[in-house]
């Protein structure tokens, strides 16, 4: 298994298919040189793996979903060998650990298709059309992420406030 | 250098830019806050899309 750049990875070729020219099997180059891309590519996945959801342009997730799909397949198949081949690709082990141990596990009888790509939108700037790809089955994780998080800003905010009552008839004294 | 032999019309102008109107945008209406929306994509409003997905709450 390659987890190249642009290889678009048909896995079982049908038989008739098998000595087919690769035409029209480009792939996504994302602007970007062999090394580059697949340093951006690692990175996505990486991030995909370990926080169910990133938020990136819509070009960027479709080049990530089949990379991200193989390495699930990885760890389903669990074994040393294979956990050996997602840590060449992977670039932290907390990303293998949570790809074998809480990743994998939930898409035992599924055979493929394990995340969703949604497009939320344009990009100021450029006008790119971003999007978020996300783990199946991850919805009540991000869920709860995003409440603590919420929550978590809503602590912060009260307290700027109450920092800048406090500092503010301070400041009037002083220019006076 | 060549050069144009006669005056290009008003007429002539506006027939060749008879064709170049812009079409309007198809969208469709948000089944939750049912503001026009682009199809498949994420209502900026609410920030719904297939049901479930609050997304941005943008107004808090």
């Amino acid at each position: 298994m390659t987890l190249s750049g642009t290889d678009s990875g048909g896995l079982a070729p049908h038989v008739s298919e098998r000595f087919a020219m690769r035409h029209r099997n480009a792939g996504y180059k994302l602007g970007r040189n062999t090394s580059h891309r697949r340093a951006l590519l690692r990175n996505l996945v990486t991030s995909i793996l370990l926080e169910d959801r990133v938020v990136t342009t819509v070009t960027k997730a479709k080049a990530a979903r089949p990379h991200v799909e193989k390495l699930i397949t990885l760890g389903k198949r669990g074994d040393v060998h294979a956990r050996r081949q997602a840590l060449a690709y992977l670039l932290t082990d907390d990303a293998v650990k949570r790809l074998f141990e809480t990743v994998a596990p939930r898409y035992g009888d599924r055979q493929g298709g394990y995340l969703r790509i949604v497009r939320t939108g344009f990009q100021k700037g450029d006008g790119a059309e971003k999007a978020f790809i996300e783990l199946l089955g991850a919805e009540k994780l991000l869920d709860e992420k995003r409440s603590k998080r919420a929550e978590a800003r809503q602590k912060r905010r009260e307290e700027m406030e109450k920092a800048m009552a406090e500092q503010t008839p301070a400041e009037g004294e002083s220019e006076k | 250098m060549p050069n144009p032999k006669r005056r290009h019309s008003k007429a002539r102008t506006s027939k060749r830019r008879a064709h170049d109107a812009l079409s309007a945008t198809g969208l469709s209406e948000c089944p939750n806050c049912h503001e026009r929306k682009l199809p498949h994509r994420v209502c900026a409003k609410c920030g719904h899309y297939k049901g479930r997905e609050v997304l941005e709450t943008k107004e808090a």
